[in-house]
This record gives structure tokens, C-alpha cells and sequence, in this order.
């Protein structure tokens, strides 16, 4: 096993340090969203829903908590498809060449890459958990701290295996482009339908059926599945909603972004094996 | 007497020892480094890169010897940097065959990585990195172990005295700076090969200079160092050969000795008391082609080696009573020699 990438990945933490506005507007924006989107949103949901009745024997859910789940979605979403920025950069202005015609396998500037987004998303995770906290998010309902514990552990897995689907798709788009402004140009065209056409806001159960099957392959739908399952437990009823979750159904979520990061992966392996300098 | 045994005794026995020693070197040479021709370090044939319509690189052969400096000289848009990133492996094989350090380039390209270093044409830098994380990075990169490594930086960056900026972020250096660290980096994996594509672009006439030492320094412990440059100076100062190529081929290689004499044309200014008798009195020197007169003395032009001929001048034009006010030789420069060989000037000059 070669560790290589692990020198990728210290360089970008350093320049992810480094940069101030840049980390601290990455930390601050989900906390925001949260602020204000979603105090807003949940003021006017829990208004709409308060007259439909609790089904018995599932939790109810405020909207706060229910889109809390979506935020942490989104936010490891955005992250991870600037993720490969920073090699668009390089190509043009940085150390892309020296990567490429030094010994170390092409695949590790992606690993290291996307590792360090992984490691960017986790730190955002935490952080709209605890922001939520403060504004009355209600994670974990009654959990004890051993299943807390492995709670956040089951999301932040969850993050990080659909995070590195998404890094590494950046990260292969951006080999093949030769600007920043293209992959800029290919995120908004992406963020908008993944983010819309998914349960991240908003129960799928009323779409039209169409786009219910679209959700359903939407990576993004099958991570905050994830996150609710172990954010709120398997039961319980949001938004005018019933959500129940067995354990197949996660467990099927969590092989879906398996299979998508390996996808991903193989797919951003040959841009990388194949990339030459202009 | 038995003094003399001794000594005689003693270089016997060295003469075995290097004997028995240049065997082993042979034999480790042989099986460690499989096919490697004898003593050279690159070797190209028929190499030939497009960019679409573009023909970049057309049919070029050439061979790099082990330890010396080789250039290719030619103006913007020859195909210098192309060659270059074929042979670091940046830029795909599409025809012809390249060995570097024994390795072939289509097969082997990790083992060629491992073998070279390379200092681009252009910036290679990460502006927010200091010199010395820019040093690490780049050890890191080829695995080198810890304490080996913090040693090399150190070392290098004395070598380049850049010791000072060791925390100073790179875009807070001069541009000279860059290029020694550039070049510190180049050299902190003891590459065999060193590619330095331009290495002294845009630098100060002085630091220009410091540059050249430095390469001098570095190829002098044993690297061989592959250089391109639109320099005439530069090649001419710092080759032990040079391959002039213009439009994507090599028009023309050697020392800048042969390719200098070749053009055979050393001039020889004299200026004398009397420039009509003296005039007669060379007359008879079979290597002068012409002779004009002009306000200023004469210029003699040499068909060979025009320092041969300047003392053989001076003799006869004294021995003919006439006082010499002043003699000189101008050789050819590479100016000349790139004119020759591709019938105009360096195109757009210092692009
Ligand atoms: N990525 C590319 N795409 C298209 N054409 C290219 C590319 N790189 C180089 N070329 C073309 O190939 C030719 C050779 O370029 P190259 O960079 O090898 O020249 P050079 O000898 O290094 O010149 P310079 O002294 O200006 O650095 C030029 O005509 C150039 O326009
Ligand atoms: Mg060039």
C-alpha cells in the first residue's frame, strides 16, 4: 500500500487552513441556511401540517428537524462538487504538472482529494449538528449516548461514501476541463435538479410519480434516507408524512452510494491515468 | 633496488584492483539496468508529437550521454517544450520510440518518473505554499523518508541559499527565487536526469549568471542535464552538445566547438601602419578565402581555425617591417552558427 495520497491530502488541509475566508465562510454557510431558510420554512410547514393527524405510534417531527437532515444532504453536496476545483486550479496555476510526472500513482491525487472533501464535509456535518442544537433541532429523540454515538458515526459514514461519489465525479470532470468556470457552469446546471428532486426539503410520497422515480435515483435522496434513519429512528411522521425505514431499506441506501462512488471512481481512475498537460 | 620492487609490486596490484573493478562496475551495470546502452542516458528515435493539425515534433533522433549537458536550441514554437514533456511522460508516446536512464517510455513510465526531474518551462507553484512546504510536498512525493528528506531540504535549499525564505510563502518570492527553488526541487530527488526547460527566462543578466553556475555545480556532482533555451549565449556557455531544431525537426547537432568551426568563417581584423603592403605581404597564406580593405584596417576571412592563423599573420606582416596597431579574431558565435544553419535569425527573440 502505497500512502502517497496522504501528501495530497496535507497540502489541501493546508490550504483549506490558510485560507480564512474560505474556511470560515464554508463553516459559517450551512450554519446561515439552517438560520434563516430554515426557521423560516419550518414556521410556515409546521403551520400547514399542525392540522394533520399524528398516525399512532410514530414520532412526530417538526420541520426544523426534518430538513435538518436535507442541510447536512445539501451541504456535503455543494462541498463535494467543488471538491475538484482546487485540481482545475492546479492545472492552471498550481502543481498539477509536478503531481503527474512524479512516481506517485495518478489515482492518489483524486484519493487525497477527495479525502480531504470528506474530511471538509465531516467538519460542516458537525457543525449544523451542533448549530441545530441550538436552534431547537431535535436529533437523536431519546437516544442514550451510546446510540447517539453510533448514530452520528452511521451518518457520518453515510456523508463520507456518498461525499467521495461526488469528489471523485468533480474530480474527473475537472481533469477533463480546462477551466474553473466550466465546472462552476456544470455544478449549477447538476445542484438544481439533485436538489429539488429529492426528499432533502420535502417528502417525495406526493410527487408525481415521474419524478418519484427520478428521486429514487438520485444519490442525494438515498443519503438523507441514511441521516434520518439514524438522525430520527426508523418511525416517525414529518410534513404531512409517514416515513418508516427498515433496516434492508438503509441498508439498500447505503449500497446505492457504494455502487455510485465505485462507479465514480472507476470512471475518474481513467480520466486520471489518461491526463496530459497542455 | 628493492625500493623499486615495491613500487612495481604496488602498481601491479593496482592495475588488477581497477581491472577487477571496472568487471563489476560492467557486470552491475549489465544486470541492474537491463538494455541500457552503454553510456547513454536518453536515447529518441522518430519521435514525432501533433496537436491536432499541428505538427509539433516531426521525426526527431537524438541520444543524451551520461553526465554531460545537452541542449536543444531553437526559437519560440520549435518544439522544444513539446520533446520535453514527452520524454517527463506528460505528454503520451504517439510515435517513435524515447529511453530514459534505461527505461523504456511506453512500457516503463514510473520507472522514467523516478529517474528525473523536471523544471518547467513556466511557474510550477503553489503560491500559498512556503519554500519549505513546497519542499516537502515535492519529497514527499517521491517517498522519501522522513529524516532524509527535512536533511535534502536543508541541504538544497543552502545550495540555492533560499535558507532565509524558508517560511516565506512562494508568491512573496522574486522571480529569481522561484527559479532557484524550482530548481532546488528539481534537484532534491537526485534525479539522473535533469530537464530544465528554459531555466533562465526573464531572470537579470546576474542572476542569469548564478544560474548557470549552479548548473554548472549540479552537473558537475553527475546529473545529466537536458536544457532548452532560445540562448545563444547560454547554449554555447553551458553545453558539452547542442541540437538545434527549428519547426520541429533538428536541424543540426554537436559541440558548440564543431558547430562553430563548421561554418569555418573566423575574421581576422588587422590594423596596420602600412594596410596596402600588408595586404601583399599574406598573400601567400593558403587558409585566408578573402581580404577587404576598409578605413579601419583589413578583415581577413580564415577558411579553418582562425587562431592558428593570427600568430602566422603577425610574423609575416612584421617580417615585411610593418608596425601592427592592433590585431583581432572574431569567431563565429552561435548567433552565427543559428543563422547558417537555419538561413535567418531567432525568430521573435526573448518571447
Ligand atoms: N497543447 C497544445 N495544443 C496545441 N498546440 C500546441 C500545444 N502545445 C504546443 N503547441 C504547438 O506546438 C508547437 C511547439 O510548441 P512548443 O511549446 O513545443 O515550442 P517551444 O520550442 O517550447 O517554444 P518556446 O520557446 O516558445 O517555449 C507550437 O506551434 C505550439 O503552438
Ligand atoms: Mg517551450
Amino acid at each position: 500500500m502505497a500512502w502517497e495520497f496522504l501528501t495530497v491530502y496535507w497540502r489541501e488541509m493546508i490550504r483549506f487552513v490558510r485560507f480564512r475566508t474560505q474556511l470560515f465562510s464554508s463553516l459559517l454557510q450551512p450554519a446561515l441556511w439552517m438560520a434563516f431558510f430554515g426557521v423560516a420554512m419550518s414556521a410556515n410547514f409546521n403551520r400547514f401540517t399542525a392540522t394533520i393527524p399524528v398516525p399512532p405510534g410514530t414520532i412526530p417531527v417538526d420541520y426544523l428537524t426534518f430538513m435538518a437532515a436535507g442541510m447536512i444532504a445539501m451541504t456535503s453536496l455543494f462541498t463535494s462538487l467543488f471538491g475538484g476545483m482546487s485540481l482545475l486550479f492546479d492545472k492552471n496555476w498550481g502543481l498539477m504538472r509536478e503531481m503527474l510526472a512524479s512516481p506517485m500513482p495518478r489515482t492518489h491525487i483524486m484519493l487525497g482529494v477527495s479525502l480531504s472533501g470528506i474530511t471538509k464535509s465531516f467538519i460542516q456535518v458537525v457543525i449544523i449538528m451542533a448549530f441545530g442544537l441550538i436552534l431547537g433541532v431535535e436529533f437523536f429523540p431519546g437516544y442514550s449516548p451510546a446510540r447517539i454515538a453510533v448514530s452520528i458515526l452511521g451518518i457520518l459514514t453515510f456523508v463520507g461514501v456518498f461525499s467521495l461519489g461526488f469528489l471523485l465525479f468533480s474530480s474527473n470532470i475537472s481533469m477533463r476541463l480546462e477551466s474553473p468556470e466550466g465546472l462552476q457552469g456544470i455544478i449549477t446546471l447538476l445542484t438544481m435538479p439533485l436538489f429539488f428532486v429529492s426528499n432533502a426539503l420535502y417528502p417525495i410520497q406526493a410527487f408525481p410519480p415521474f419524478l418519484q422515480t427520478l428521486s429514487a435515483y438520485n444519490p442525494l435522496t438515498h443519503l438523507v434516507n441514511g441521516i434520518r434513519y439514524f438522525a430520527l429512528g426508523s418511525e416517525f411522521f414529518a410534513v404531512g408524512a409517514e416515513y418508516s425505514y427498515t433496516p434492508a431499506d438503509i441498508l439498500l441506501s447505503f449500497s446505492y452510494l457504494l455502487v455510485f462512488a465505485a462507479v465514480m471512481y472507476i470512471l475518474a481512475r481513467q480520466a486520471f491515468q489518461r491526463a496530459v498537460v497542455t | 633496488m628493492s625500493n623499486f620492487a615495491i613500487i612495481r609490486i604496488r602498481r601491479g596490484e593496482k592495475k588488477i584492483w581497477t581491472f577487477y573493478m571496472k568487471v563489476l562496475l560492467r557486470a552491475g551495470r549489465r544486470t541492474g539496468r537491463h538494455l541500457m546502452r552503454e553510456d547513454n542516458i536518453i536515447e529518441v528515435r522518430d519521435l514525432e508529437h501533433s496537436f491536432g493539425e499541428i505538427q509539433a515534433v516531426r521525426s526527431v533522433s537524438f541520444s543524451v550521454r551520461k553526465g554531460e549537458i545537452f541542449s536543444f536550441l531553437g526559437p519560440n514554437g520549435a518544439g522544444k517544450s513539446t520533446t520535453i514533456n514527452v520524454l517527463t511522460t506528460l505528454l503520451p508516446i504517439q510515435k517513435g520510440t524515447v529511453r530514459v536512464a534505461g527505461y523504456d517510455l511506453a512500457r516503463e513510465p514510473e520507472r522514467v518518473r523516478e529517474s528525473i526531474g523536471i523544471v518547467f518551462q513556466d511557474e510550477v507553484l503553489d503560491r500559498d505554499l512556503t519554500v519549505w512546504e513546497t519542499m516537502e510536498f515535492h519529497g514527499r512525493l517521491y517517498s522519501i523518508p522522513r529524516d532524509e528528506r527535512r536533511q535534502r531540504i536543508d541541504d538544497m535549499l543552502a545550495v540555492v541559499e533560499l535558507e532565509a525564505k524558508r517560511d516565506v510563502r512562494t508568491k512573496h518570492l522574486s522571480g529569481g527565487m522561484k527559479r532557484r527553488l524550482e530548481i532546488a526541487r528539481g534537484l532534491m530527488t537526485r534525479p539522473e536526469v535533469l530537464f530544465l526547460d528554459e531555466p533562465t527566462q526573464g531572470l537579470d543578466p546576474q542572476t542569469r549568471l548564478r544560474m548557470w553556475d549552479y548548473i554548472r555545480q549540479v552537473n558537475a556532482a553527475g546529473t545529466t542535464i537536458f536544457l532548452t533555451t532560445h540562448y545563444m549565449d547560454e547554449a554555447d556557455m553551458l553545453s558539452d552538445r547542442i541540437s538545434i531544431i527549428d519547426h520541429g525537426r533538428i536541424v543540426v547537432t554537436g559541440t558548440p566547438e564543431e558547430l562553430k568551426d563548421a561554418l569555418g568563417e573566423d575574421v581576422i581584423y588587422l590594423e596596420t601602419v602600412d594596410d596596402a603592403r600588408a595586404e601583399e605581404a599574406i598573400q601567400g597564406i593558403d587558409e585566408i578565402r578573402s581580404i577587404t580593405e576598409s578605413p579601419r584596417g583589413l578583415s581577413i576571412t580564415i577558411s579553418t581555425d582562425g587562431s592558428h592563423c593570427l600568430p602566422r599573420i603577425v610574423e609575416l606582416v612584421r617580417g615585411a617591417g610593418i608596425d601592427i596597431v592592433s590585431a583581432n579574431l572574431k569567431k563565429p558565435t552561435m548567433d552565427d552558427v543559428f543563422v547558417h544553419y537555419t538561413g535567418r535569425e531567432l525568430r521573435d527573440m526573448g518571447g
